[in-house]
């Protein structure tokens, strides 16, 4: 009995199999394959470059390249200056860009009741997020260098940056916003709050996890930036203090910047590839971050 | 009892007020949007014309001879025009497919850690800065490039396109992916009862289904491409000729950038033309991209 059953089975299967022609198992093994194909070649890609990148830049990340200012007198190359105005760079584009992004995001979910203007603050919000850096660069340039007097400078920069980085804040403190249940919002409200101490005591403190998601990944972006930093912060490696870095004036190079100044200006593909190595793992640490925040936040 | 009454008159109005004052804040943080997007086209569009009107559209847009710094000057701008649409098409030639399969990979057939892993893979290739892998670029694929198809120099088109090619794979593989998991299982159920296998139901029912969003990431993988300076000033040899697979070129994005930090007089207003022209194609994209996602939305 067993092994008739057994048979029955198998004839089954090999009359499934024989309806399958023998062309269209073809196509089936070679769209298969070039699935398989094109997930190994997108994961080689990744550690092949990082792999490569890596080994050719980690040799080259020494105490004193992170210590020290460049010199044309001692022949010395650092990127001391280079890592202060990244950081610059970086805490006053936010200054400038949180409160206007999570603003925005509380404006658009909390008190917006004409949505026409809803509409529209989402489309320009949508342009900005298209607009490629280099464009930003030279509104930049022409904004804040030029027409607004302050020069080629960090402070330039990191507002050509703030406004760069204003869509990404806006959209993870909306989705924040929008995981907000209106319960909360309702018993707020019902207890006699106003609204505006309603977002500040309910509403914000629990979006608290998407805004520093948001906060992360415009630290990434910025951490990456270089084409819109070329003409608006400059290509200088002198230290600035922090009250230097906020005065209109003084140029700064980030380390893309001079990753790019190493690379492509002096050939000095050492340094290129150590300062790449620092970004590589500044950049995946900030992906990290954010994606198990961003898991926290889903639970 | 009159007293508390009118102290509650008082605060309600104080709470009154603040609340007001409060909602003026964030509409006027949700302002800053819109304005953000007109002082840059604003800016663009005041520096970017006065060349065009002198040199003449015609003339501008479509000749074929960039050089501005020569003593009887030319400004057209076709090489970069061209150049740009050819390294985009070119890219996208090569990541399309491949984002594709990879995307129909990860949402309907690798196994759970699998998926996990190389969708890992796409979100660093994302994060990675672009000067990153103009290094990349400028050291493994110009000289291969340059060995393999025996050039005097490698830095040409086709590596520019490589590394557009790499560098827009991530955005194409994540959408597509998305875009896919939202394909409603009953589609697949259906016609995996009508007799097809799974590869077969996920290529013709599941992809076809998708098709919206797949189109969507391809706009958006253009969008990223186009604007991209960095990477492709790095690489693509910086000349302003007529496009030719092996020649050495000039994309829109890095015309801008690489005369600006010398250019003055109607060189430097020609410029921020080629600008005002990169910025008129973006935001057709946009345009697109808006008309293409609000119609997954209908649906």
């Amino acid at each position: 009995m067993m092994d008739i059953s057994g048979t029955n089975t198998s004839d089954a299967i090999l009359t499934a199999k024989a309806g399958i022609s023998a062309k269209r198992k073809a196509k089936i093994g070679a769209l298969k394959g070039l699935m398989y194909f094109a997930a190994a070649l997108t994961t080689v890609l990744l550690v092949g470059i990082i792999g490569y990148i890596f080994f050719r830049g980690v040799p080259h990340v020494t105490w004193n390249l992170l210590s020290t200012t460049p010199s044309l007198l001692t022949d010395n190359i650092g990127i001391l200056p280079n890592i202060l105005n990244t950081l610059y760079i970086i805490i006053i584009a936010l200054v400038f860009a949180l409160p206007i992004g999570v603003g925005t995001a509380v404006y658009l979910n909390e008190y917006a009741t004409n949505k026409k203007l809803v509409r529209v603050i989402e489309l320009a919000t949508e342009t900005l997020s298209g607009i490629p850096s280099i464009i930003y660069g030279l509104a930049g340039m022409l904004i804040f260098v030029q027409a607004m007097n302050m020069g080629t400078s960090i402070l330039a920069g990191a507002l050509t940056l703030a406004v760069m980085t204003l869509p990404i804040i806006i959209r993870t403190t909306q989705e924040a916003l929008k995981t907000v249940p209106d319960s909360y919002r309702e018993g707020a409200l019902a207890l006699g709050a106003g609204r505006w101490h309603m977002v500040r005591t309910v509403v914000l403190p629990s979006a608290m996890d998407g805004i520093v998601t948001g906060i992360i990944l415009s630290i990434g972006r910025i951490v990456g930036e270089s084409a819109a930093l070329l003409y608006t912060a400059g290509m200088a490696n002198e230290i600035l203090t922090p009250l230097k870095s906020i005065t209109p004036g003084n140029a700064g190079a980030t380390l893309t910047v001079s990753l790019y100044m190493y690379a492509k200006e002096r050939g000095q593909f050492d340094v290129a590839f150590a300062i790449a190595v620092i970004l590589l793992i500044i950049t995946f640490v900030i992906n990290i971050s954010a994606k198990l925040l961003g898991k926290k936040l889903k639970k | 009892m009159d007293g508390t009454v009118t102290l509650q008159k008082s605060r309600l109005k104080k709470q009154k007020s603040v609340e007001n004052i409060f909602k003026t804040i964030f509409l006027i943080f949700g302002m800053f949007s819109i304005a953000f997007v007109i002082f840059i086209s604003i800016f663009l569009i005041i520096s970017g014309v006065p060349a065009i009107t002198k040199i003449g559209f015609f003339k501008f847009m479509f000749g074929t001879k960039w050089a501005s710094t020569a003593a009887k000057p030319s400004f057209g701008i076709l090489p970069f025009i061209l150049t740009s649409v050819y390294g985009t098409c070119g890219a996208l030639l090569v990541s399309v497919p491949v984002g594709i399969f990879c995307a129909v990979y990860l949402a309907k057939m690798a196994p759970g850690p699998v998926a996990a892993a190389v969708r890992e893979a796409v979100d660093l290739l994302a994060a990675i800065p672009s000067v990153v892998y103009g290094l990349f670029g400028m050291i493994i694929i110009v000289p291969s490039v340059r060995k393999l198809f025996n050039l005097p120099d490698g830095a040409n088109l086709f590596s520019a396109t490589v590394v557009l090619a790499i560098m827009v794979l991530p955005s194409i593989i994540s959408e597509s992916e998305t875009a896919l998991r939202a394909v409603p299982k009953e589609y697949e159920e259906g016609s995996l009862a009508l007799g097809a296998t799974y590869t077969e139901t996920v290529f013709k029912v599941s992809l076809p289904a998708a098709r919206s969003g797949v189109l969507t990431s391809v706009i958006l993988g253009t969008g990223r491409a186009i604007g991209e300076a960095m990477a492709v000033m790095m690489v693509a040899g910086n000349v302003a000729n007529m496009p030719g697979i092996f020649k050495s070129v000039r994309f829109l994005t890095t015309a801008v950038a690489s005369e600006m930090s010398y250019s003055s007089g109607l060189q430097r207003q020609a410029l921020f033309s080629i600008a005002l022209v990169l910025f008129f194609f973006i935001i057709m994209i946009n345009v697109v991209l808006r008309k293409l996602t609000s119609k997954g939305e209908v649906k």
